[in-house]
C-alpha cells in the first residue's frame, strides 16, 4: 500500500483516510438541495400554476406564459415583455462591452507589465478590495458626483461646457452602465487576470522572436490564450445584469424596467405563478446565452 | 524595441491609474461627505465638518432602527462565516477523495454561483410560503387548535434568509478550498499518516495549520459577502430586514447626508475584515516562510 501510494497521486494520501466523502461533502450537499435544487423545481411547477387573490392554486396552465407574452404576436408594435427583455439585453450588451475592456486591459497590465509579484499581489487587492463592501453603498455614491448639483455638472457648468446642469448623467441608463461597470469589472479582472498568468511566458518570447509586432502578439497569442478567463468573466457579467433588479432600480431612479424588476414586483404582489412563470423565462434566456458562449470549458481546471 | 514597451507601461498605468480613481473615488466622496456639517447636504460644497449624521444615525432613520438591523445583520454575517467555513472546508475534503456524484455536486455548485440572484430569492421565498401552507393544513388537519392559531411563518432571518445567503457564499467558499487543495503538497500529510497518525491527528495538526490562511479567507468571503448581500435574501428575508435591505430601502426617501453616514459607517466595517483578514494571511505566510527556510 504504502508504496504505491509514495509514486500515485498526490491525492492519495486523503484518500486512504478519514469519514466517508459523502458523508464530508452531504452538508454542504442538503444546503443545496434544500436552497437551490428544491425552489428551482417549485418555480417550475408553480409557473403552471393558478392563483387567487389570497392562495395558489395547484394546477397545470398555461395562462402564465400565455399572460406574459400577451400582444408579442404584434410585430410593429413590441410588447412589455419583448421591450423590458430589449431593454435588459441591451444593458447587458453594454456592461460586458465595458467591463471586458476595461477588465481585459487591466488584467494584461497586471499581468504582464508589473514585474515584482509582491507589486501584482498589492495592486490585485487594490482592485478587489470594493468588491467586498456594499454595492449599494458603491452605487449611492455616484449621487454627489452625477447629481444636478454634483461635481461633474459644476465642472462642466464652470468650463462653461453646458449652460445648465445635466440631468442625464444620474437616475438614468447612463447612470445605470456607469454603476454596472463600477461594480462587476472585477468579475472580468479575476479569471483574465487568473488565466494570463498561466501562459507561459516563452511563448511570447517566441512570438516576438517570430517577428511579431507587440500587437500581433496581443491578439494572436494573449487574447487566445486568455480565453478561458474571457468566457468565465463574461458569463459571470451576463448572467448578473440579466437578472438584476438592485442596480437598474437605485441607480435607474426606481424607472427604468428591467426582468429582474418585473419579478421582484410580481413577488412583492404575491403573484407567485406569474413571477415564476417570468422566472423561467429568464433562466431560459440565460442558459442559451451561456451556451452559446461556451461550448464546455472545463472551469475545474481552471482553478 | 525597449522603448516601445516602455511607452506601452506609461499608457497602461495611467490606464490602471485611471481605474483606481473610478474605483475608490466615488466612496471616497461619501466618505469625505458623511461628515458634513448640520446644514450639509447630499453634494459638495461641505458645510462645516461634524459627526451630526452619525448621531442622527443612532437615533434612527424614521422609522427605521438602524441599531438592531446592525445587529441583525451581524448576527447572520457571523452564522453565516461559520457555516460556510465548516462546509466548505469539510466539502473539499470529500472532493479530494472519490466521491461518488462529485462532478453533479460541482457543477450544481457552479450553477448557484451564477444563476440570476431574484431567481434564487424567489425560489426560496416561494418554497417558504409553500411550506408555511403545507403547515397550517397539517395543524388543522391534526386539530393542533394552539398551533394553527399562534403560527405564522417559517420564514425568518435564520431560516429562508440563511439558506438564500449560503446559495451565495458557499460556491465561493468551495472555489477557494479546490483553488488550495490544486495547489496542495500532500507530502507532509502522507508522512504523517506514515508515522501513524489518525486521519483527524494528520487533519488538525498537519492538514489545518498549512491551509490555515486560506481558510481565514474563505471566512472573509463568507462575512462580507453576508454583510452586503441584497438580491438572494431580499424576497425571502420574512419580518425583519438586514441593514442592506433598510439601506437599499432608504436609498429613494432619504435625502441628508445621513446615507452617507451608513455608508461609512458599513464600508469601515468591510475594510474592518478585510484589513484582519490580509493581516492575518500575510503574517502566516511570513512565519511560514520563516520557518521553511531555517530549515
Amino acid at each position: 500500500m504504502s508504496a504505491t501510494t509514495s509514486t500515485a497521486r498526490p491525492v492519495s494520501a486523503a484518500r486512504r483516510t478519514g469519514p466517508a466523502a459523502w458523508l464530508q461533502a452531504a452538508p454542504l450537499g442538503l444546503v443545496f438541495l434544500l436552497f437551490f435544487i428544491v425552489p428551482l423545481v417549485l418555480i417550475l411547477a408553480v409557473s403552471f400554476w393558478d392563483a387567487s387573490e389570497y392562495e395558489l392554486i395547484p394546477a397545470f396552465t398555461p395562462k402564465n406564459y400565455i399572460a406574459i407574452f400577451d400582444g408579442c404576436s404584434n410585430a410593429s408594435d413590441l410588447c412589455v415583455t419583448l421591450k423590458t427583455y430589449y431593454s435588459t439585453l441591451k444593458f447587458c450588451f453594454l456592461a460586458w462591452i465595458f467591463t471586458l475592456v476595461i477588465g481585459f486591459t487591466v488584467a494584461y497590465f497586471l499581468a504582464f507589465h508589473v514585474k515584482t509579484v509582491g507589486m501584482q499581489t498589492v495592486l490585485f487587492l487594490l482592485c478587489t478590495i470594493p468588491f467586498w463592501t456594499s454595492n449599494v453603498i458603491r452605487m449611492i455614491s455616484w449621487v454627489p458626483l452625477l447629481g444636478r448639483n454634483g461635481l461633474i455638472n459644476d465642472m462642466l457648468i464652470g468650463l462653461r461646457l453646458v449652460s445648465q446642469p445635466q440631468e442625464w448623467l444620474l437616475f438614468s441608463s447612463f447612470s445605470v452602465v456607469l454603476a454596472f461597470v463600477h461594480l462587476f469589472t472585477i468579475f472580468m479582472i479575476v479569471p483574465i487576470f487568473n488565466s494570463m498568468m498561466r501562459i507561459d511566458r516563452a511563448l511570447l518570447e517566441a512570438a516576438l522572436d517570430a517577428g511579431a509586432t507587440p500587437w500581433q502578439t496581443l491578439w494572436n497569442v494573449i487574447v487566445p490564450l486568455s480565453r478561458t478567463g474571457i468566457i468565465i468573466g463574461s458569463i459571470f457579467v451576463i448572467t448578473i445584469v440579466m437578472g438584476d433588479f438592485v442596480t437598474i432600480g437605485v441607480m435607474g431612479g426606481q424607472q427604468i424596467a428591467s426582468v429582474g424588476k418585473i419579478i421582484q414586483v410580481q413577488t412583492s404582489y404575491l403573484q407567485f405563478p406569474l413571477a415564476a412563470a417570468n422566472a423561467v423565462i429568464l433562466l431560459a434566456v440565460v442558459l442559451m446565452i451561456i451556451w452559446a458562449l461556451t461550448r464546455m470549458v472545463d472551469i475545474r481546471k481552471e482553478l | 524595441m525597449h522603448e516601445n514597451r516602455s511607452f506601452g507601461f506609461y499608457a497602461l498605468a495611467a490606464f490602471f491609474g485611471l481605474f483606481l480613481l473610478f474605483l475608490y473615488g466615488p466612496t471616497i466622496t461619501i466618505f469625505v461627505l458623511s461628515f458634513q456639517g448640520p446644514e450639509g447636504g447630499l453634494t459638495f460644497p461641505m458645510r462645516g465638518t461634524s459627526l451630526h449624521w452619525f448621531h442622527k444615525l443612532m437615533e434612527g432613520i424614521g422609522v427605521v432602527d438602524i441599531g438592531s438591523a446592525f445587529v441583525r445583520s451581524l448576527k447572520l454575517g457571523l452564522v453565516v462565516t461559520s457555516l460556510t467555513v465548516a462546509l466548505s472546508v469539510s466539502a473539499s475534503l470529500a472532493f479530494r477523495k472519490a466521491l461518488r456524484g462529485g462532478n453533479v455536486l460541482f457543477y450544481i455548485v457552479v450553477a448557484s454561483l451564477i444563476m440570476p440572484s431574484i431567481i434564487v430569492s424567489l425560489g426560496v421565498g416561494l418554497s417558504f410560503r409553500l411550506l408555511d401552507t403545507a403547515l397550517k393544513a397539517l395543524f388543522v388537519w391534526a386539530g393542533w387548535d394552539g398551533m394553527t392559531d399562534s403560527f405564522t411563518t417559517t420564514m425568518g432571518l435564520y431560516t429562508s434568509a440563511l439558506g438564500a445567503q449560503l446559495t451565495w457564499t458557499l460556491p465561493f467558499g468551495l472555489l477557494v478550498m479546490f483553488a488550495v487543495f490544486n495547489r496542495f503538497n500532500s507530502a507532509y500529510e502522507e508522512a504523517a499518516l506514515d508515522l501513524g497518525a489518525t486521519p483527524w491527528q494528520s487533519f488538525r495538526h498537519v492538514v489545518l495549520p498549512l491551509i490555515a490562511p486560506s481558510v481565514v479567507g474563505v471566512g472573509m468571503f463568507g462575512f462580507t459577502l453576508s454583510w452586503d448581500e441584497i438580491a438572494r435574501s431580499s424576497q425571502a428575508i420574512g419580518d425583519l430586514n438586514t441593514l442592506p435591505l433598510e439601506l437599499q430601502g432608504l436609498t429613494t426617501t432619504v435625502t441628508t447626508p445621513v446615507i452617507y453616514a451608513l455608508g461609512t459607517l458599513t464600508t469601515v466595517i468591510s475594510f474592518i475584515v478585510v484589513g484582519i483578514t490580509i493581516g492575518v494571511m500575510a503574517l502566516s505566510r511570513r512565519r511560514a516562510r520563516g520557518k521553511s527556510s531555517r530549515q
